[in-house]
């Protein structure tokens, strides 16, 4: 072994040293300041016009209760329907059919470029337009009575949601390499094969933290729906204060809910977010 | 043996202006291994590609086993083949990527077993054992249930020979097959692909290893600007090149 070098004097050993700790003066400011406003809030809130009786008596009131269920049902089947709709018109937007890719960017144009609200009127307001609907000699109701408001509401948010979700889905797929594509070709897959084994799958990792915020979207978006009667949470609330005129009171046990629904669902989206992550966090069975 | 195993004739691709191919025509017979050599941009790659399709071809015809790929003659005209049949014929031939291309969503395994199980229909038991099998015959054994992500490039590319190997294809293509390795891990991918060429597989290799081409392969084409050069046995072409343009590529690059 050769002998180190000697090494310049004038430099000290520190390495037994521990760094001190700051004192984050701003911070306490920032912090003290911040509960000032937030105690005069809530004393305002506290001493305000509010019968917080009332909020809690209606928190878990069975109208309220039924309300939020059917809010649930109508955003859960609402964004079923709007990402079946969204892979479909993502694939089609993508193929090499100028048929098909025109139709998807159609779609994506006419459900995108007007108000949600137009359309759930428009759904509802069918009969207008269609007295009786059916297929020629096999099948036909009056309109009135299949365009119920759950029906026009499931279709008025789900094909909304399906224009917002192909453009999701479509960024999703374009973000796989193409490599793995070409892979895929190469085992002998065509092309939708190569789609639902190899590409969507990895698409799915990028497009579940958007998607996440759409589902959000969709819980609120249903509270749209109380304007053609369906009984969602808010269209409940609100009937329970044309009776008893506690506006506030009532739009506060709304608002609880949606903030509690939008609460659980983070930690569920994080759940599906591992799942689609395999391979690429190192997650070993 | 009356014909090739493949049959290229007068072959053109362009993109856009640039002409990658030009009037390209090779013979390439069963149990040959073949090197294609030559700059980046030369066409060595484009054509590889195009024998299996990746890449169609503007002008010419290649011929796999006999049959004409991509397109089917009649009456005097050509029309081309739905995505199925050229899935089909596709089949016929296996390819390594130089950026491997593993399924990162599946494990080594099951990267192996995708296209028997799912292309081929063949039993998930019977593809299961021939995918072990063909991972003990890469030296991967241990590594069945290891994710792309946990293995080395070395080893990625060993289970994308074998992932080629498992749909049992009469003619394997390498692209760059090492290009994309650290140094110290070429040696292992090389050793695979030579233990391949002496079982008597059909290979066509795009590479830069010249001491690969030199140890194993038949043939040695030389590429240059979409035109082949010069073509003959290994020992030749890199040996006592004819060509002005194969001389002074082989001096540059060793």
């Amino acid at each position: 072994m050769r002998a180190a070098p000697t090494l310049a004097e004038g430099f000290p050993d520190i390495s037994g040293m521990t760094i001190a700790r700051q004192v984050h003066w701003q911070r306490w400011l920032a912090a003290a300041a911040i509960l000032v406003v937030l105690a005069a809030i809530g004393r305002a809130f506290v001493n305000g016009q509010i019968e917080w009786t009332y909020v809690s008596r209606f928190l878990t009131a069975k109208v309220i209760l039924e309300g939020i269920t059917n809010t649930m049902v109508m955003a859960v089947l609402a964004m079923a329907l709007g990402v079946v709709l969204g892979v479909v018109v993502a694939i089609m937007r993508l193929s090499s059919n100028p048929v098909l890719a025109s139709v998807a960017a159609g779609y994506t144009w006419l459900f995108r470029g007007t108000p949600l609200i137009l359309q759930l009127l428009l759904w509802f307001n069918l009969a207008l337009v269609f007295p009786t609907i059916g297929i020629p000699g096999l099948w036909s109701a009056r309109a009135v009575d299949v365009m119920t408001p759950f029906l026009s509401a499931l279709l008025g948010l789900g094909i909304n949601q399906g224009a917002y979700t192909s453009e999701v889905m479509r960024a999703g797929i374009l973000s796989v390499d193409v490599g793995q594509y070409e892979a895929a070709q190469a085992v002998g897959m065509g092309r939708l094969r190569a789609l639902r084994r190899i590409i969507l799958p990895q698409a799915m990792r990028v497009v579940i933290p958007p998607l996440g915020n759409e589902f959000i979207g969709m819980v609120k978006a249903t509270s749209l729906a109380s304007v053609i009667q369906y009984p969602e949470v808010l269209h409940n609330a609100e009937n329970i204060y044309y009776a008893n005129s506690r506006v506030i009171e009532l739009l506060i046990v709304a608002g609880s809910w949606y903030l509690l629904v939008v609460s659980i669902l983070t930690p569920l989206q994080m759940l599906l977010e591992r799942r689609f992550a395999r391979g690429t966090l190192q997650i070993t069975r | 043996m009356t014909q090739p195993l493949v049959a290229i004739r007068s072959v053109g691709k362009n993109f856009g202006e640039f002409r990658a191919l030009n009037r390209i025509s090779l013979d390439v017979w069963a149990g040959e291994v073949l090197c294609l050599i030559g700059a980046s941009g030369s066409g060595k790659t484009t054509l590889l590609r195009c024998i299996n399709q990746l890449t169609p071809i503007d002008s010419g015809g290649i011929w796999l086993d006999g049959e004409l790929l991509g397109v089917r003659e009649e009456g005097g005209r050509l029309h081309r083949l739905t995505d199925r049949q050229i899935a089909r014929q596709r089949l016929k031939t296996g390819m390594v990527f130089q950026r491997f291309n593993l399924f990162p969503h599946k494990t080594a395994l099951e990267n192996i077993t995708e296209g028997p199980v799912q292309v081929q229909g063949r039993s998930r038991e019977e593809a299961r054992t021939e995918a072990m099998e063909l991972l003990g015959r890469v030296g991967l054994a241990a590594k069945v249930n290891a994710y792309p992500s946990q293995l080395s490039g070395g080893q990625q590319q060993r289970v994308a020979i074998a992932r080629a190997l498992a749909m049992k294809p009469m003619l394997m293509l390498f692209d760059e097959p090492t290009s994309a390795l650290d140094p110290e891990l070429v040696g292992e991918v090389l050793t695979v692909m030579k233990e391949l060429a002496h079982s008597g597989m059909t290979m066509m290799v795009v590479t830069h290893e010249l001491g690969f081409a030199r140890e194993v392969a038949d043939t040695v084409v030389y590429m240059d600007h979409g035109v082949i050069v010069e073509s003959g046995p290994a020992a030749e072409v890199l040996g006592k090149p004819r060509e002005v343009r194969t001389q002074s590529f082989l001096s540059a690059v060793i």
